[in-house]
Order: structure tokens, then sequence, then C-alpha cells
């Protein structure tokens, strides 16, 4: 009895929708178009929908997408995790032979301080804040990232060219934000060798 | 009909717009200076950070707001032919707004809110600032509800007749404005007012952020609307020619209103705190609210072109110089048109889910967003002021070659100033510093571009001084005679009888508005009640 009802009020419903679509679309023919409009508007919505097209197919057969891993963490005590500790931090190698870097934002630095890595290798990047919002981008790479407190931000990437590069904190995070910066050497591949053993001091641009 | 009272309505609220304009534009100035370090005796983070706050606040905020509800106010009053609803109450917005704007300047002007004018949340500003910006929004809000009220009265007085464009697009503007503003207020009102006043320990940066870029986008939309609704009602008349379509203005307008809201992600494409999933939904919306501007572009261009031809242009490009260059409305859309053809096209970039990666929160940013706000939107103010200034002071504009020279050289100023900001950013140099630190050689390369911004600078405060200068001569100026030129709106070449109603009216896109903003931060928003967030205690700066 009240499916019948609940099926019943379906159709009328249904009902509605279509005539609102053929209504809505009778009163859209009506409306003046120039042809000449009618030709730019074609082109127009052709060329967004290829740019739609490349964007959303990159996406999701190439998987190129910015970092986007929703995780949290309560960003007041990294000191008592296990994953950010300070002897945690820094270049690893996890099960799979992967390199995982851990990276601690807080005004005004990146922690560690430098680091070592191989280049042409895939690099996967977490990184958290200690206080308030930070970002962070190595100049002339694609390893950019927001860094908001409460949240771990991931992003896998690689580094095709061997080189100094700085780290820059590129969000305002306070009278001191200039100074946020640290290094990062990206080492040829054959040269690398785990740990790295690249001293902090003995890096000079 | 008498327009005295809104005349004083309208005049007192661009005022105090342009008032805003010139402090901050005096502030840019010194921020290109300090940040290039050229007079190591400026060099102080303190006075630059808020320096830039205020500099934001005044151009992204006070700039803005009074300038849409001044120029609203007369436009209404102009194109409906009727007087302000309820002038007493237009006259309690303008005064709360005023006094927020005071309010919010004093931590900004003693260093008490440099936080910027995007908040940072955990980093905690001085109350009054935020009570400040929340009194400034309230005020709007009136002058969005006495558009509303002014729009329906005038459908009920003229049933089936199409609303004059300029009073549609008005409309959708305050219509859009109403739902942009919701995400900052809830963001200001549920978290920094309990936080800088003790109430609460901790917010989450995640949800500020989220409720921020709710707000982030369609406010430029916001800004913009103005200089488009300049594009359509004023310069085809001016340029001595017919609007190409009334209706594709329309149509432009709802999809602006309409686009502009569920889009706000692509500012969190690079943030932890929100999936790939939504942010690419924002994204692909981002692109389709680039429809409306190049179907603007095709019918101010061939608004443009009907004129050229109309005064004896001839030839494929011979209609270009034909046109009427010193008319100042003229050539500024003009110079706003190619700007906005370059900001676009970095616009474009920047939406792009992936490629954003390369530029964001790099100088890249600003120089995008000073090319398209302060140059494409900005020089249609100051056409617009140019246009209204003797209607509304009842005087002959003091020099029109001033206004022209003023046109002129803010673009060539924002060429000088935008270029090498881009540059910069793709170089790498981050966003919103206050000096060149880094040990590293790739700051070398950056050094001439910063001294290239300072003459672009430069060039864009002596602009600015002259607009000011060419205002104030014009009201001062004491001239006899009666003045009786009126404000002049464009007709479009097939003028419109009746329109459907939908293409004539807000409620469905109101609805539409609804729907797809709970698409698109329903459960973003909501997901931050259900995860096991962390939230943060407020940080100085």
């Amino acid at each position: 009895m009240q499916i019948e009802t609940i099926i019943q009020k379906y159709h009328i419903l249904t009902g509605q929708c279509v005539d609102f679509v053929r209504d809505f679309y009778e009163q859209l023919r009506s409306v003046h178009v120039e042809q000449l409009e009618r030709k730019w508007i074609t082109i127009t919505l052709l060329v967004i929908g290829l740019l739609v097209v490349i964007i959303v197919g990159d996406a999701f057969f190439h998987g190129v997408n910015p970092p986007s891993k929703v995780e949290t963490i309560d960003s007041a005590k990294l000191h008592l995790s296990k994953e950010f500790a300070e002897s945690n931090l820094g270049v690893q190698l996890d099960d799979k032979g992967e390199i995982m870097v851990r990276m601690v934002a807080g005004r005004y630095s990146f922690f560690p301080k430098h680091i070592a890595v191989p280049a042409e290798t895939k690099i996967t990047f977490r990184w958290v804040s200690m206080d308030v919002l930070h970002g962070v981008h190595i100049p002339m790479t694609n390893m950019s990232t927001m860094i908001v407190p409460g949240y771990v931000a991931e992003i896998t990437t690689s580094f095709p060219k061997p080189g100094e590069y700085p780290v820059l904190c590129n969000e305002y995070c306070g009278l001191g934000h200039n100074h946020m910066w640290s290094n990062i050497s990206v080492i040829a591949k054959e040269d690398w060798t785990f740990p790295a053993t690249v001293p902090a001091e003995g890096i000079k641009p | 009909m008498n327009d005295a009272a809104e005349r004083k309505l309208a005049l007192s609220h661009l005022w105090v717009a342009f008032i805003a304009f010139i402090v901050a534009c005096f502030m840019g100035e010194y921020q290109v200076l300090e940040r290039s370090g050229l007079i190591p005796a400026l060099d102080s983070p303190t006075v630059y950070f808020a320096s830039v706050s205020t500099h934001g606040v005044l151009m992204g905020f006070v700039l803005t707001t009074f300038f849409i509800m001044g120029f609203g106010y007369y436009t209404a009053s102009t194109s409906l032919k009727v007087p302000v609803w309820n002038n007493k109450l237009a006259w309690v917005g303008f005064w709360i707004s005023l006094l927020g704007t005071l309010l919010a300047a004093i931590p900004l002007l003693t260093g008490n809110a440099s936080v910027l004018y995007t908040f940072y949340l955990p980093m905690q500003a001085h109350v009054a600032f935020y009570l400040g910006a929340t009194l400034l929004i309230v005020g709007s809000w009136i002058w969005c509800g006495i558009m509303w009220v002014m729009f329906k009265q005038w459908k009920q007085v003229h049933p089936k007749q199409p609303v004059p464009l300029a009073m549609f697009a008005t409309t959708a503007n305050a219509l859009l404005w109403l739902w942009a503003s919701a995400g900052v207020a809830l963001e200001v009102l549920f978290q920094a007012i309990p936080l800088a006043l003790g109430w609460i320990d901790t917010v989450d940066p995640g949800l500020a952020r989220t409720l921020f870029a709710w707000t982030l986008h369609p406010i430029v939309y916001f800004w913009l609307i103005p200089a488009y609704i300049a594009f359509y009602v004023f310069v085809p008349k001016q340029a001595g020619g017919y609007l190409y379509s009334d209706e594709a203005a329309r149509g432009a307008f709802i999809v602006l209103a309409v686009f502009a809201l569920p889009i706000g992600f692509h500012h969190l494409y690079m943030d932890p705190e929100q999936a790939k999933g939504w942010k690419l939904l924002h994204g692909i919306g981002t692109l389709v609210v680039s429809i409306p501007t190049l179907v603007t572009g095709f019918t101010v261009i061939a608004s443009l072109e009907i004129a050229g031809r109309l005064r004896g242009g001839k030839g494929l490009f011979g209609w270009i110089g034909s046109l009427p260059w010193s008319n100042p409305m003229v050539l500024a859309v003009i110079l706003s048109l190619l700007m906005l053809i370059l900001g676009g096209f970095g616009g474009v970039i920047n939406a792009s889910y992936a490629m954003n990666a390369m530029i964001h929160n790099t100088a890249w940013v600003p120089g995008h967003f000073h090319l398209i706000f302060a140059g494409t939107t900005v020089i249609m103010y100051f056409a617009i002021a140019y246009y209204l200034w003797p209607m509304l002071v009842q005087k002959p504009l003091f020099s029109n070659s001033l206004a022209l020279i003023q046109l002129w050289t803010w673009f060539i100023g924002m060429g000088i100033l935008t270029t090498p900001w881009h540059v910069l950013g793709l170089l790498g140099q981050p966003r919103r510093i206050s000096s060149v630190v880094y040990n590293t050689l790739l700051t070398l390369a950056w050094k001439p571009y910063e001294l290239a911004m300072i003459f672009g600078g430069l060039i864009l405060l002596g602009s600015a001084c002259l607009f000011i200068y060419n205002l104030a001569k014009t009201q001062l100026n004491p001239v006899s005679g009666v003045f009786t030129q009126r404000v002049e709106y464009a007709e479009a070449i097939h003028p419109v009888k009746e329109l459907p109603e939908y293409l004539n009216d807000f409620t469905l896109w109101n609805r539409v508005i609804a729907v797809l903003m709970l698409i698109s931060f329903g459960v973003p928003i909501l997901q931050f009640f259900f995860m096991n967030t962390f939230g943060s205690p407020g940080w100085g700066y």
C-alpha cells in the first residue's frame, strides 16, 4: 500500500521534472541567438571540453593528481608520535625498498635541515607542520604542497636533474617567513647510497 | 527625477572606495621597494607584513565593496528610473561598513593583524580585525537586500517586461555576494572570533581553509561584475554603436553567478585536507566559468566592431582605428580586454588541476591577480568613475586628456609590474616574502625582475594620483550653469521585447546554486565532523 503511494508520487515527480526540462528547452529555443554567436559559443564549448577531457584523462589514466591524501595527525604531539619523532625524520627506505622522506615544518625551517636523495627515483614525501600553516616547494621541480597543521601532506615525485636545490616555505607563516628554508641535494642515481652521507655543512652553494 | 539623494549616496560610497585605493597604492609601491632590498634601511618584516595585510584588505575588501555598493545604488536608480528603496537603510549600511573598516584599520595599521587578508588560521589577529571585517560584510548585505527588493518591486510593476540589463546584472551580483560571503562569515563567526576571544581553545585549519575557499573564488567575480556591467551597458553606446546581444549578456551573468560559486577548491589543489575527486570536480567547474568570459569577450568586441563600422571603419581591422580612442570608456575597455586576454591565459594555467603545481604560491600568483584585478577590473572602475563623476557632481570632467594619460599609464605600469612578477614565479620565487635571504644561486636570477617591478609600481602610483586629482578637481571646480547630462544605457541591436522567465529572474538559479553548493561543499565540509581531526591552538606571528 505504502509502496504504491511512493511509486505514484515518484511518477508524478518524474513527470514534473520531464515537463520542466521540456519547458526549459522550449524557452531556450525561443531565445534569439545570432548565427555568428552560435558558432562562437560552439567553439568555446569545444575548447573548454577539450581541456576538461585532457585534465580528467590525465587524472584517471596517468594518475596526474595534486597531493590529496586526507590523513589527520595531532600536530601538537608530533614529538611523541612514532613516525615524526626526531630520530625518524629524513630519508628512509621502506620495506619495499622505496624511498620515504619524512619532514617536519616549523617556524622557521624544515627539519632535517638538509637531506640527500637520488635523482630519477620515485620518492614519497610526508610533510607535517608543528605549528601554523606552511607550504613548501623546491624550485624547478614538481615537489610542491601545502602543509596544514592537523594533516599529513603526502606527495610522490621524482627529481630528473641532480643538483643542489633550496627547499622554500611558500606560505606566510609569521614575521620570520623569509628565513624559512632548507636544502636538498639531488645526487646522481649511481652515486647515491643509503644512508645519505653528505654533511649539511659541506653544502655551499 | 531629482536624484540628489542618490547622487549623494553614490558619491559617498565611491569616495570611501577611492580613498582606500590611493592609500593602498602608496603601500604597494613601498612593498615592491622593501621587497627588492634596494634600500637596506627599509628592511622590516614587521612593517612589511602590516602593510601587505592592509593593502590586501583595502584593495580587496574596501575599494571593491564600497565601489560596488555605490555603483549599484546609482545603477539601480538610473536604470529602473526610481529612487533607491529605503534610502535611510542604505545609509545605515554605509555607516556599518565604514565603521567596520575603521575598526579593522586600527589593528591592521598598528601591526596587530598582520595575518594577511586571507586570515590564515590558526594564526591569530586582534579580535577588532575580525569584528571590523564582519561589519564591513554586514553593511554590504544591506546593499544586497535593497538591490533584491528594487528588482522585485520593478518586476511587480512591469510584469512580463525584461528587467533592464544593468539592473539584472547588479541583482545577479547581489545574489552572488550573499552566497559567496556566507563561507567567510561562517569561518569568522564560528572559528576566528571565538578563538580570538578565548571561547574556544582550538580550530581546525582544514575546515577554515575549506570555508574560506567557498568565498575566495566568487568574491573575485563580485569584484569583476561591475567591469562586465560597464562592458555591456556603457561601452557600446560610448563607442557609438549598439550592444551585439542582450540575451548573451544575461546568459553570461547567470552562468557567472551560478558557476562562480561551487568551484572554490582550485585554491586548495595543493592542500592535504581535501581528496582529489572533489578537487577535480571543482577544477572542471572552474573551466566552465571561463565560458561566460569568452562569450563576454566576443559580444563586447562585436559591439565595438558595430560601432567602428558605423563610424566609417572599413576592412578587416579598419574599424579598430575608427573607434573613439579618446573616449575614456572606450580606451579603458580596449586596454582592459588586452589585460584580460593575458590574465585569462594565466588563469587557465592556475585552474588546471595539475599544472597549477608549478606555480602554486609562487610570485606568479600575485602577478596573475594584479593583472586581472588591478588591471582588467580596476581600469574599468576608473572608466566608470570618469563617466559617472560629471553626473554625480553635476559638473563637466576636469580634464579628458589627463584621464586618457591616466588610463594609458595604468596599463603600461601594470605591464611592467606584472610581467616580471610572473617570471619570478616561474623562477621559483615564493609569494609573500618580505626580502630574499635564501643563500642560493637561484636568487641572483631574481634581482633584475624585482628592480623592474619597482619601476612599474612607480608608474602605477603616479597614475593613481592622477586619477584622484582629476576626480577631486572635477568636484571642486567652480562651474556655473546647468548640467544636464544623464546616464545613457546602450541599446541592443535587436532590443529584447520579451524574455523567458528564467532569463529575467533568479528564483530558478537560486535553487540551482543551492543544489550545486550542496553537491560540491556538502561532503567536503561534513567530513570534518566525521573524521578524527585535531584542532590547532591559536598562534601569534
